[in-house]
């Protein structure tokens, strides 16, 4: 490898302002990585199958061309989940967003302060 | 107080929607939960214990009790997953372990090129950086521009070894025991032992009137 010029791609992100610790950058990926974890002590898909998944997952985004830095890991577990949940038959895609759709109408439909209830995103489903 | 001042359409009170990542999350949950299999105080339990209970603070124990009891490590290097679980470490991603010793003449560092394997009970969940592609690639075709950026300089002639973990063997660096630290408690030796150095990207910290001899 040439020596010299570096491209941008080389360098390593967050390398020193990373403390000891877990790292979940916000909430959803630590309910994300929860409900793997559990999914996978019920048996719903074995741990191996589950990095074996995960890792294809990456590759095909790296394949494509989208972000893969580290920051993006619990969208790749997100898209995983997602795909092995359809194909075992147990939640399929077309649920999990309209679903989605109706919890974003819950929170329109809750004054701010209160708790939301999803049961308040029910105008979205006629 | 006035959190939303810009305007909506709609001109009642309401709560701004989180992002379509979350709402998914949220959709997965419910939906996960409706069917049994998904219990929301489990879900809190994992999250409390991942975030609070365990860490690199384990495996630092880990290191530490290796350095002080010569037969613990024989132990460990032997039989890397029944000697951490003797210590109560024990968990996902724990249950195929190997560690690997650092010598005057080898030095390991761990990566997983496919899927950020990593060995959760004795060092938590990987940091940011593990997880990267650039770390990913890197790690393997330039180990020791790598730990040259983590501040790690080797000399030429130690051989490195990385170890790509799978599912199937996840591995922990054991950093060689800095000198001047004969008559040191193991609690006070495990303070020598970040995260970084049982990655392998860093060496144990030195005492601070170490000198090497």
């Amino acid at each position: 490898m040439k020596p010299g010029k570096t491209s941008h791609i080389d360098k390593l992100p967050g390398l020193v302002s990373d403390g000891d610790g877990p790292v979940f950058a916000q909430p959803w990926e630590a309910q994300l990585f929860a409900m793997v974890l559990e999914l996978a002590r019920q048996g719903v898909f074995s741990w191996a199958e589950w990095t074996e998944r995960l890792g294809v997952e990456i590759a095909a985004v790296r394949d494509r061309g989208e972000a893969d830095s580290g920051t993006t890991y619990y969208r790749h577990w997100l898209v995983t989940l997602e795909q092995l949940l359809s194909e075992k038959g147990v939640v399929q895609h077309s649920d999990v967003q309209s679903r989605a759709t109706q919890w974003r109408e819950a929170y329109l439909n809750t004054p701010h302060g209160q708790p939301i209830d999803l049961s308040a995103g029910d105008s979205s489903q006629a | 107080m006035a959190d939303h001042d810009h305007s909506h359409e709609h001109d009642h009170d309401h709560t701004e929607p989180p992002g379509d990542l979350e709402l998914k999350v949220k959709a997965l949950e419910s939906l996960l939960v409706e069917k049994g299999l998904v219990d929301p105080a489990a879900l809190d339990v994992l999250i409390e214990t991942y975030e609070h209970k365990v860490g690199p603070r384990n495996g630092a124990q880990v290191v530490a009790r290796a350095w002080a009891q010569p037969q613990f490590k024989e132990w460990l290097l032997r039989d890397g997953a029944a000697a951490i679980a003797s210590l109560g470490f024990t968990g996902r991603q724990g249950e195929h372990l190997r560690v690997v010793e650092n010598t005057t003449t080898v030095h390991n560092l761990v990566v997983c090129t496919l899927c950020s394997c990593y060995p959760w009970p004795v060092l938590g969940l990987p940091p940011v950086w593990y997880k990267s592609a650039p770390y990913r690639s890197r790690a393997v075709s330039d180990p020791r521009g790598v730990l040259a950026e983590f501040g790690t300089a080797l000399d030429p002639d130690i051989e490195i070894r990385v170890w790509d973990s799978t599912s199937e063997m996840r591995y922990l660096v054991l950093p060689q025991r800095p000198q001047g630290t004969q008559d040191w408690t193991e609690v006070q030796l495990a303070a020598l032992v970040s995260r970084n150095a049982m990655i392998g990207v860093e060496k144990a910290q030195q005492p601070e009137d170490g000198t090497a001899a």
